[in-house]
């Protein structure tokens, strides 16, 4: 297991507890050899802290886990279970933006179109990319890709990882709106198969945008949500700090989403979060993947497309009155 | 009448207000039905209710357009008695048991009790100047006309309607966004009623919207915006994301005028900015262009067509 460097709040008390451990190794090879029975006494405990810690999160921890920031992004996905990826720039309108990845990919021999919403890396990757959250130009971009996808009969594989559209005053003035709205209209009656992958935060119109299709798989610890958890609690009780108790009241985890009938399928993580070994989880998604796009293939098209209005046609809970 | 600058001095903070008993025993207007008072919210004049419905609610001194009410709109735009409400009978639930500093059933039975209305859209079948259109209207008093499972169910369905029946949809649209007490059921209306609006316009068939004050979030970012002819009102505001967040967001205070309908006017988002009193003759003449073809095709080889048809040649 990688250890991470970014420590959460909840897991806290076990990383503490293991660096506790480290350092005892630390001093028994260095010709303590007493020490050795306390080590032995606190690798137990750690590990019981350990599945104490990560076998029941509760929503506000996955939060952090899909928002963490050595949590495998798009571009990882990119390179680690895509070949020959050509990347394609830009919407021919106005850019090309950055927090938007928009191009053509082999996965396991399959020939795709790929999209997805890029966080950096570091600060600086981040400044450029606008931590994941993109402008009308970068739908524009992924809505252009859409339709050479379809013209060319390439199935479309998206990854979902944005806290949601960029607010800011351009993104307005360039019509946010209008690009998410056009981009779902497209999307709902694209002619080649579509899988969404939620590997980090879905978050609203923003992931919504390219983020259905005929399968929609997530990763265990990967969020969708209407609203950010923090922006639902300082509307609905005034107050940002209640952002945990709202990320329950929000349903907003893989779990709940099966439940809910949005999402098809839950990928487990390794304990801890994909940051803990993410080779595990590039096999795991690419297997997902494939798989989808196998029991897609062979689907006519318009009986695909009739599918995927069908599946987002039945989504919704409402009363009959008298 | 010094009763009434009493009056003017004591209501200060108050947008409404009733006269009391003495002043209401002095009919000051017999035109003004319940003597209720308004501030405009353009130039801060004091209005009668009364002066307000005869001018559809729009300030005749500045042109403020005050909201209105989904009956309040359709009867604006539909020709009397033409209006046949669909879909009457879908009422919300609350599917995720949702409970914040109130609770969402709490807030439903409110929302119901204020507005009397099940849900935030009314829709229905009427004529517009003559012409048959499947209408819908949202109404800002139930919960800020936000979209959840009903107000995505009911457009979709008027949108399926419409296509069934081969008739334009106009929809007049206000709304805060996604309804976020249905978590992420509302967030897939939008996608599911903007599958709704692309089948409509894929066949061919005519949407107009109307874009009315305030209409933000994901509302904004779904099927308002896919229509063929973006009308909207005058100083509406509309937008994807509010702008107190985007003052968060960018620390510095936004231009006057920013989100209003002239802003997306002048920014290639709208196609017209239509007074209220102008909307009905508007829509009925935007609808007469886009239904012309199915009418009167306007290719030369169709017009001779119908020429010899009208003149009772066999085509």
């Amino acid at each position: 297991m990688t250890k991470p460097r970014y420590v959460m709040d909840f897991e806290r008390p076990l990383v503490e507890l293991e660096s506790k451990v480290t350092e005892l190794r630390r001093l028994a090879v260095a010709g303590q050899p007493d020490l050795a029975a306390e080590i032995e006494g606190l690798a137990a405990e750690i590990e019981a802290l350990r599945i104490e810690t990560y076998q029941r999160l509760a929503p506000w921890d996955r939060v952090q886990i899909a928002r963490h920031p050595e949590r495998p992004k798009t571009q990882h996905y990119l390179e680690a279970i895509f070949t020959d990826v050509v990347e394609l720039h830009g919407d021919r309108l106005y850019g090309d933006d950055e927090a938007m990845f928009a191009g053509l990919a082999t996965l396991r021999g399959r020939r795709v179109a790929v999209l997805g919403h890029r966080k950096g890396t570091t600060t600086k990757e981040n400044v450029r990319r606008h931590f994941g959250s993109p402008h009308p130009e970068g739908f524009r971009k992924a809505m252009r890709v859409m339709r050479l996808a379809e013209k060319f009969g390439l199935p479309l594989v998206t990854f979902l990882d944005t806290a949601g559209a960029y607010p800011g005053m351009e993104a307005e003035e360039r019509g946010q709106g209008w690009a998410i709205a056009e981009s779902l209209s497209l999307l709902s009656g694209l002619r080649v198969p579509v899988v969404a992958v939620g590997i980090g935060e879905g978050g609203s119109g923003g992931a919504l945008a390219i983020g259905f299709g005929d399968k929609l798989i997530m990763l265990e610890n990967a969020y969708y949500s209407v609203i950010s958890p923090e922006a639902c609690a300082s509307i609905l009780y005034r107050d940002s700090a209640q952002a945990e108790s709202a990320s329950s009241c929000l349903k907003m985890t893989a779990a709940d989403l099966v439940g809910l009938g949005i999402v098809d399928e839950v990928l487990p993580e390794p304990l801890g979060g994909a940051h803990r070994a993410p080779a595990e989880v590039f096999e795991s998604v690419g297997t997902a993947v494939s798989r989808a796009l196998d029991s897609l293939s062979g689907t006519l098209t318009d009986e695909l497309v009739q599918r995927r209005y069908e599946r987002l046609r039945v989504i919704g809970e409402f009363c009959t009155l008298d | 009448m010094s009763t009434i600058a009493d009056w003017f001095s004591a209501r200060e903070t108050k947008r409404y207000t009733r006269l009391n008993e003495q002043q209401m025993a002095q009919p000051i207007d017999v035109d003004v039905p319940d003597g209720v008072w308004m501030k405009c919210d353009g130039c801060k004049r004091t209005i009668y209710e009364g002066e307000l419905v005869e001018s559809q609610r729009v300030c005749k001194s500045c042109g403020h357009h005050f909201d209105l009410t989904a009956p309040q709109r359709i009867e604006l735009l539909v020709d009397e008695g033409s209006f046949a409400e669909t879909d009457a009978n879908v009422g919300p639930c609350d599917p995720l048991g949702f409970v914040a500093a109130k609770s969402y059933e709490t807030q439903l039975l409110a929302a119901a009790d204020r507005s009397d209305l099940p849900e935030a859209i009314v829709t229905g079948q009427a004529r517009i100047e003559g012409r048959r259109v499947v209408l819908g209207a949202m109404d800002f008093r139930f919960i800020g006309a936000s979209m959840g499972s009903v107000v995505g169910e009911k457009v979709t369905r008027a949108f399926e309607l419409a296509t069934a029946q081969g008739m334009p949809i106009v929809l007049v649209v206000a709304s805060g966004g996604a309804r976020m007490q249905e978590g992420m059921l509302s967030l897939m209306q939008m996608a599911k009623t903007s599958a709704a609006a692309r089948r409509h316009l894929d066949a061919g068939l005519p949407y107009v919207s109307v874009l009315t004050n305030p209409t933000y979030g994901g509302v904004t970012a779904s099927f308002p915006v896919l229509a063929d002819v973006i009308l909207a009102e005058p100083g509406a505001r509309v937008g994807f994301t509010g702008p107190r967040i985007i003052e968060q967001t960018i620390h510095q205070k936004l231009p006057k005028g920013f989100q209003t309908s002239e802003f997306l006017l002048e920014h290639g988002m709208v196609d017209e900015v239509v007074s209220r009193g102008d909307l009905k003759a508007r829509i009925a003449l935007v609808l007469d262009y886009l239904t012309a073809a199915s009418a009167l095709d306007s290719t030369p080889a169709a017009a001779t067509r119908h020429e010899r048809a009208e003149g009772g040649e066999a085509l």
